[in-house]
């Protein structure tokens, strides 16, 4: 019979592979050697498992995907047979696959694009199919900063079958950002806009864009320095997030901190900078430690974005009770009522830091607030 | 149109039509400004040879540290330059003698009557001295007494004091008591967190903060409700106190306030309850029977005594009987022959105000509730209720507005709206439709920053204004809102016909930029 739907499918193998090991993100071959170098495993398989295995698979739904690790692996183990199209270099694919791979969706013209990955994949897609064909991220990189991306693998499952079953018609156009690398190593986040993907629209389905940073937050940044400084104590080590208001704690130290890396802090100096997760877990052994961190403002993310280095394992080993977050009021108040989130890779670990959190929002200051997971 | 009759521009086929406004602007400068060296309102007379003689030097007696080495840098101004400026500054505001007053949510800006004013002025107030012997003021003592009965009528609580001079104030005292109990306990290094809400007034955060405690804010669970369960997720052995408004400054009403005060007392906490807004629940519900220990009420808001632009007011604090021991002294007293002062009260947390408070204040209270009786206090609740619920309706049919929170919900007395709709259909923001609104001679508040509602509006019509009132204010809403669409050049570039400010935000949020005085700002530019 002939298909009702046709999903496009697409995964990009090495996605996320720079973030547990500490390299802010996966683009370029030397990158993704380097990371696999450091113990690295690819994320966006799995990823894309949880967010397909949302769907069922159905007679009248076809899934177009591209060969082996971009996408077929992923479509038979969730039960589909899917229509393969194109071909690859295993263990070996490049952007120039995931662009190819996305003019050829186009072509055929799918009613859903599904791909897993960062900040670059989906400007490889953005690239290939512009506004033209309905797309939805899951998301799997390292630092995801566009719009595109579903707030976790399962919501991207759940709202491509929504789509499938006709039950979204609306659809925004949704913004593609990736990080100024040469603004990163001046410190400064500044995201560049590359372009509008045209994405379905379920407020609460969808990663908000992340926040600008104001004049004014520099001020209320400080004060949660002061806070988080003075409650120091001796013999504990401090993990410190990436993020402009965790810079503001080393900023009071007078320690010069990584921006989107995470530093290691111990009795008002640096222990260790830029670390990734297996050089974190070393640094614990036998250590009492805090870990510190921001949510990504806009999203509500405090762990499984951009922090990854700080792994499943890092926080059962910290535990629950030792994590600080630390954001200012307006960051909270830009998530317009939605919780905050965790998104850790571990669901033992998610469930643990679900409920209500403190958080350190000024000098004496605390909010409790919602974390989902 | 000179020789038109005024009613048949006002109303066309019985529908109201915008005011023809235009505010007088004088581009006034500061008084600072306006000084000119060797100008004097008043020439002091010289002091007679005689009696010069018989005292002498009277500064003599001032030790040298405390005198000026050069006279203090006031403006030098005759006395009508002084009365032109300030007329003319009274003509660029919209005083709530002036317009519609229901956009100045949260400060329950109701009619002041003005033989409240005539009673304050009258000699036998106004010129009272605060030393003047007991025996000589046991009228005015009688008055705060007799407040202080009708006060805890209202509340249900024991002990009030009169002391605090704003609500602020109120809720600082409270926050001392808090600590005295818990120290009385020897629990005070122990308990020092206080925990509050989001939507309560924020004085409750910033003077628990000033009162030495850590703050802790809960944010509202997903129907907009105060959060329980992030109640308690906060309470611990470390909670002194829970301090929250209730109804909030959404105007809705935590159902479940028995619970948090429940909560609350389990964990071994106080539990304080800030009365603003209280307009809309008098004679309904009581502080005492939701289990409050201590309360405060705003004579300045729910008992009409005018705000006086930031003050005198007076923030009456009650408590229970268990925490009447360390009440602010002095307390009033009546052996049932006389009134007098206690100072003799060695659990009291000290004083607040010098001598009794702001007297004049409580009298306009009192007289204003002498004057309505307890049935007339029930319906300002009822009318107030019923007035900010007319406006809810109207307010909600404006395309682009909406009322956040408890949606198809009824409010207490006031609500505060978000024009986020119509800010993202137009990109108009709120301030710029409040500053247009200003054209047509009514204005409103927005809300505390950061913004918790979007493109927020707060207001609160209070038991004052008529139907007609309130139908001129969604009329001029409406308008502005529509211009928003039509012409929204014209709605930011506003005001056209009034004198409002706009001021750029950004540097009140840098606390690198304040200048608090004038001495300040002038070493800020350099001068």
């Amino acid at each position: 019979m002939e298909a009702r739907k046709k999903l496009g499918l697409i995964v990009n193998p090495v996605a996320g592979l720079g973030g547990r090991v500490g390299l802010k993100g996966s683009n370029g071959a030397e990158i993704q050697k380097r990371a696999l170098e450091l113990g690295a495993v690819p994320q966006s398989l799995n990823r894309a498992i949880l967010a397909l295995e949302r769907i069922e698979p159905a007679d009248d739904l076809k899934i177009v995907t591209y060969p082996g690790e971009m996408g077929a692996d992923v479509a038979r183990s969730c039960g589909f047979e899917p229509t393969i199209t194109g071909s690859i270099e295993p263990g070996k694919t490049t952007a120039e696959d995931t662009r190819n791979a996305a003019a050829e969706m186009l072509r055929l013209g799918v009613d859903l694009l599904l791909f897993a990955g960062g900040d670059g994949t989906a400007r490889d897609v953005y690239n290939a199919v512009g506004d033209e064909l309905p797309v939805l991220g899951i998301p799997a990189g390292v630092k995801i900063h566009s719009a595109v991306y579903a707030t976790n693998p399962l919501s991207a499952g759940d709202l491509a079958g929504l789509i499938l079953q006709d039950k979204v018609s609306a659809f925004r156009e949704a913004e593609v950002m990736d990080i100024d690398e040469d603004g990163v190593r001046q410190g400064i986040v500044s995201a560049k806009l590359y372009g509008y993907l045209k994405v379905p629209f379920r407020r609460r389905f969808l990663q908000g864009l992340k926040a600008p940073s104001k004049p004014g937050e520099q001020a209320a940044a400080a004060a949660i320095a002061a806070d988080v400084v003075s409650n120091m104590e001796v013999g504990w080590l401090y993990v410190i997030g990436p993020g402009t208001t965790t810079r503001a704690i080393t900023t009071r130290l007078e320690l010069d901190k990584t921006l989107i890396g995470v530093d290691v802090v111990a009795e008002g100096d640096l222990v260790a900078v830029d670390v990734n997760e297996s050089r974190l877990l070393e640094l614990l052994k036998g250590r009492r430690a805090k870990i510190v961190v921001t949510p990504i403002g806009g999203q509500g993310y405090i762990f499984g974005r951009g922090n990854q280095q700080i792994s499943p394992q890092v926080i059962a080993r910290v535990g629950r009770e030792n994590v600080v977050v630390v954001s200012t009021v307006g960051k909270i108040h830009s998530l317009g009522g939605r919780p905050l989130l965790v998104d850790t890779g571990d669901r033992e670990v998610d469930e643990m830091l679900g409920g209500h959190i403190r958080v350190v929002t000024g000098y004496n200051e605390q909010i409790v607030y919602r974390v989902a997971c | 149109m000179a020789q038109q009759d005024i009613s048949k521009h006002r109303f066309t086929d019985g529908k109201l039509n915008l005011r023809r406004f235009h505010q007088a602007r004088w581009d006034e400068p500061v008084i600072f400004e306006l000084s000119c060296e060797g100008q004097r309102g008043i020439l002091v007379p010289e002091v007679e040879q005689g009696i010069q003689d018989e005292v002498g030097d009277v500064l003599a007696t001032l030790p040298d540290a405390m005198r000026r080495k050069e006279p203090p840098r006031l403006p030098e101004l005759a006395q009508p330059q002084v009365l032109r400026h300030y007329v003319r500054m009274s003509q660029e505001n919209l005083g709530a003698d002036l317009n519609v007053e229901i956009g100045q949510g949260t400060c329950t800006m109701k009619y002041s009557p003005k033989i409240n004013e005539q009673l304050a002025g009258t000699p036998r107030m106004a010129d009272l001295h605060p030393l003047q012997d007991e025996e000589t003021v046991q009228g005015v003592l009688e008055i705060m007494y007799r407040f202080e009965q009708i006060l805890k009528e209202i509340s249900g609580m024991d002990r009030f004091t009169l002391q605090p001079g704003a609500g602020s104030a109120a809720i600082y005292a409270n926050a001392s008591i808090i600590r005295a109990y818990h120290e009385s306990r020897g629990e005070a290094g122990q308990r020092d967190e206080i925990i509050t809400t989001i939507f309560s007034h924020p004085s409750n955060a910033a003077c628990a903060q000033t009162a030495g405690f850590k703050v802790i804010t809960l944010y509202p669970d997903e129907d907009g409700y105060p959060d329980i369960d992030a109640l308690k997720a906060a309470v611990s052995e470390r909670t002194a106190a829970l301090l929250i408004t209730n109804p909030e400054d959404t105007g809705i009403f935590n159902p479940r306030i028995d619970e948090f005060v429940r909560v609350v007392h389990e964990a071994g906490g106080l539990c304080s309850y800030d009365q603003a807004n209280a307009n809309g629940i008098l004679g309904i519900t009581r502080a005492r029977e939701a289990g409050f220990d201590l309360c405060h009420f705003n004579l300045h808001k729910t008992f009409s005594s005018p705000h006086g632009c930031g003050g005198p007011g007076c923030g009456a604090s009650g408590v229970t009987e268990e925490l009447a021991r360390f009440l602010p002294v002095p307390t009033v007293e009546f052996d049932g022959e006389k009134y007098y002062l206690d100072y003799d009260r060695p659990d009291s947390v000290g004083k607040l105000r010098p001598f009794y408070g702001y007297v004049p204040v409580v009298l306009r209270a009192y007289a204003w509730v002498m004057s309505l009786g307890a049935e007339g206090l029930r319906e300002v609740a009822d009318i107030s209720v019923l007035n900010n619920n007319y406006l809810l309706n109207k307010m909600v049919q404006i395309p682009g507005c909406s009322a956040p929170y408890a949606p198809g919900k009824h409010r207490i007395e006031q609500v505060r709206y978000s024009w986020e709709e119509l800010a993202a259909e137009t990109g108009v923001h709120s301030e710029e439709l409040g500053v247009r609104a200003a054209d047509f001679g009514i204005h409103y508040w927005t809300s505390h920053h950061p913004y918790v509602v979007p493109e927020p509006v707060t207001l609160e019509p209070t038991e004052t204004p008529s139907k007609e009132d309130l139908d001129e204010y969604v009329t001029v809403m409406a308008h502005v809102a529509e211009e928003a669409r039509t012409d929204p050049e014209l709605v930011k570039t506003a005001p056209h016909n009034s004198t409002v400010h706009t001021v750029d935000h950004a540097p009140l949020d840098d606390p690198s930029q304040w200048a608090m005085t004038w001495r300040a700002y002038l070493k800020r530019i350099g001068k």
